[in-house]
């Protein structure tokens, strides 16, 4: 038996192996036959966590420390058709001074821009310590041949992408071919190689949790860094629930594997009181390792606004004006 | 065949067209002027208020996109709704502010034909505060007054109905939206008239009104930077604190000065601004 680590003190009750070890396949069936031997999730005990947890109160310390926690979680996201490099560099700029009067606020933690402006990012954004984060492979839907995808990931790299956001193969999962998508995923990540990779499960397509707790699986055993709700393109964004299920399979993989992957919500998480809920989510499932950016990260751009309110309101006692921030 | 139980009403917050019960899940006994236990209400806190706030904010535009004539329309229904319901306001009203039964009726008249009034505004105001302004040039100058956008309201506490309408009305009839405090202890004569603006096309959020401790909840109101201008009628002796905290982000204040009655205009002054508009001039 190989010696466990708990990796943090403050966990709860995580232990991770030692040494890294991921199991490998020799096949498809032996893939699925895996994912099928762990089990599916019960939906109304999900349901039913993330109620309770979601009541409970923070008191002001806690929400104060949450609020700058959130904010150094946030991919600072556009994914228009009309962005423009100005558009980015404002972006870009409000991710690494936040709020420019206020410089105790802390960075966010990435911008995310589609690959043909991750030279922009890079170039404005310089030796700061926000990330460039992009999204690849025919990102939203994801339909394209696997060496567009791959075309698509290197022109990311090559512009200077720190992170690679990718979409899986929806169309290709529901129709029950998990090896195509292990194999999609796992030829990105060899292309990526050091560089941090994203899986974008997209779970508002993928109809149960039993589906979003597999994809997160298929997507760990193929070497994802992290692994993301949404798009943000879809009816159905991040919701509680399907971060719990996401967070629980983190967490199980770790304990088996000894490798820790992160989970990034995206899409739909707009106030200050979602986001805190999604922390006691994370806190209470996976422990305080999860709770930092290396681990944990909210796509969105509403959300930092709300955020940087929250956390004046807090400080000066009155409500803030919303256009007291700059919109992008 | 048993004896039918009374339903009870328990007065509720309005925000944005809504009838929720607090956030806090709060309420609180009111008592007639004789003492006798008159009605529960749903005691709001600093979070009602300022859902109350985002939701005027949201509406004022839409308020303010109106034609002032169709404003003037939706304020006269108000008065309509208000007059099919006389009886159960005067009985509010009576009980509230220990009147005598005529005197309640009378006051509830007169808060109706205050409504009226303010309605025949909406569509003057501009002739009556703004104007054509004379410069040296081939120009036309006009000021015309616009809405300040969101009026907080701390309501008068003794006058439940009328000293409500006055307060909430001239902000309203001018283009704003209005977030009141109703009367502390008298609140459900205004929250009876305020549910009636649910069936007199107003859009949600023009009017919202919270119920509650105002000691707790003005401060807040005040206080809050989404809110452009603040009526202090029912302050009390705290109107010089939350002057002083509305000062803080710059707002619109309307305190009640002695012989206000010869100046009805000073609420509809107090909390427009005046806008100038420079066009040239056509052959």
């Amino acid at each position: 038996m190989a010696p466990l680590r708990t990796i943090e003190a403050r966990d709860r009750g995580v232990l991770v192996p030692a040494r890294i070890s991921v199991p490998t396949f020799a096949d498809g069936g032996e893939l699925r036959r895996f994912v099928y031997a762990l089990g599916g999730v019960d939906a109304v005990g999900v349901q039913g966590r993330v109620a309770t947890l979601g009541t409970r109160s923070l008191k002001r310390a806690t929400k104060t420390a949450a609020i700058d926690l959130a904010i150094s979680m946030v991919d600072l996201t556009t994914l228009e058709g009309a962005d423009t490099p100005g558009r980015v560099s404002s972006l870009c700029a409000k991710a690494m001074r936040p709020d420019p009067r206020d410089p105790s606020v802390p960075s966010a933690a990435a911008v995310c821009v589609y690959p043909d402006l991750v030279a922009h990012a890079r170039h404005v954004l310089g030796d700061s310590s926000v990330a460039v984060a992009s999204v690849a492979t025919a990102f939203p839907s994801g339909r394209a041949s696997l060496d567009v995808k791959l075309l698509d990931v290197r022109d990311a790299l090559a512009a200077g992408a720190d992170e690679i956001d990718m979409v899986i193969d929806r169309g290709a999962f529901l129709a029950g071919r998990w090896s195509q998508v292990f194999d999609e995923i796992a030829a990105v990540k060899a292309t990526c190689g050091a560089v941090h990779l994203k899986v974008i499960l997209e779970t508002g397509e993928l109809v149960t949790y039993d589906n979003v707790k597999r994809a997160s699986w298929l997507a760990m055993l193929a070497g994802a860094d992290f692994i993301k709700t949404s798009t943000g393109k879809v009816g159905v964004n991040a919701t509680l629930p399907v971060a719990l299920v996401m967070l629980e399979a983190a967490r199980d993989f770790a304990e088996q594997t000894g490798r820790l992957v992160g989970v990034k919500v995206a899409g739909g998480v707009r106030t200050t009181k979602d986001a805190l809920k999604y922390l006691v989510v994370v806190n209470e499932t996976t422990g305080a390792t999860w709770m930092t950016s290396q681990y944990f990260r909210f796509g969105a751009s509403s959300l930092l606004n709300d955020l940087l309110m929250q956390r004046l309101t807090q400080r000066t006692g009155a409500y803030v004006r919303p256009d007291e921030f700059s919109g992008d | 065949m048993s004896e039918r139980l009374d339903v009870k009403k328990t007065y509720k917050l309005i925000i944005n067209g809504a009838f929720p019960r607090s956030e806090s899940g709060r309420s609180y006994p009111v008592a007639t002027a004789g003492g006798d236990f008159l009605a529960n209400v749903a005691q709001g806190s600093r979070k009602d208020v300022r859902d109350a706030v985002v939701a005027a904010r949201a509406a004022q535009a839409k308020w303010w996109g109106a034609s002032a004539y169709l404003r003037g329309q939706v304020l006269y229904r108000w008065a309509e709704m208000a007059e099919s319901r006389r009886s159960e306001l005067a009985d509010h009203v009576g009980l509230a502010e220990g009147l005598k039964k005529k005197d309640a009726q009378l006051s509830v008249a007169r808060a109706i034909d205050r409504i009226v009034w303010y309605a025949g505004w909406t569509d003057k105001v501009t002739q009556v505060l703004g104007g054509a302004n004379p410069v040296a040039g081939p120009f036309f100058n006009f000021s015309l007054p616009v809405p300040s956008g969101v009026i907080g309201v701390v309501a008068h506490q003794e006058s439940s109905l009328e000293g409500f309408v006055e307060s909430v009305a001239a902000p309203i009839c001018v283009g704003n939206a209005v977030v009141a405090l109703a009367s502390e202890h008298r609140p459900s004569p205004a929250v009876i008239l305020t549910e009636m603006t649910a069936t007199s096309d107003f859009p949600g959020g023009v009017l919202n009104v919270v119920t509650g401790v105002t000691a707790e909840l003005a401060g807040h109101l005040v206080a809050h930077e989404d809110v452009d201008g603040v009526d202090l009628t029912g302050a009390g002796e705290s109107s010089d604190d939350l002057a002083r905290r509305a000062a803080g982000s710059i707002k619109r204040v309307y305190r009640p000065r002695p012989h206000d009655e010869e100046n009805p205009l000073r609420r509809l002054r107090t909390f427009v601004e005046t806008s100038t508009v420079w066009h040239t001039i056509g052959q």
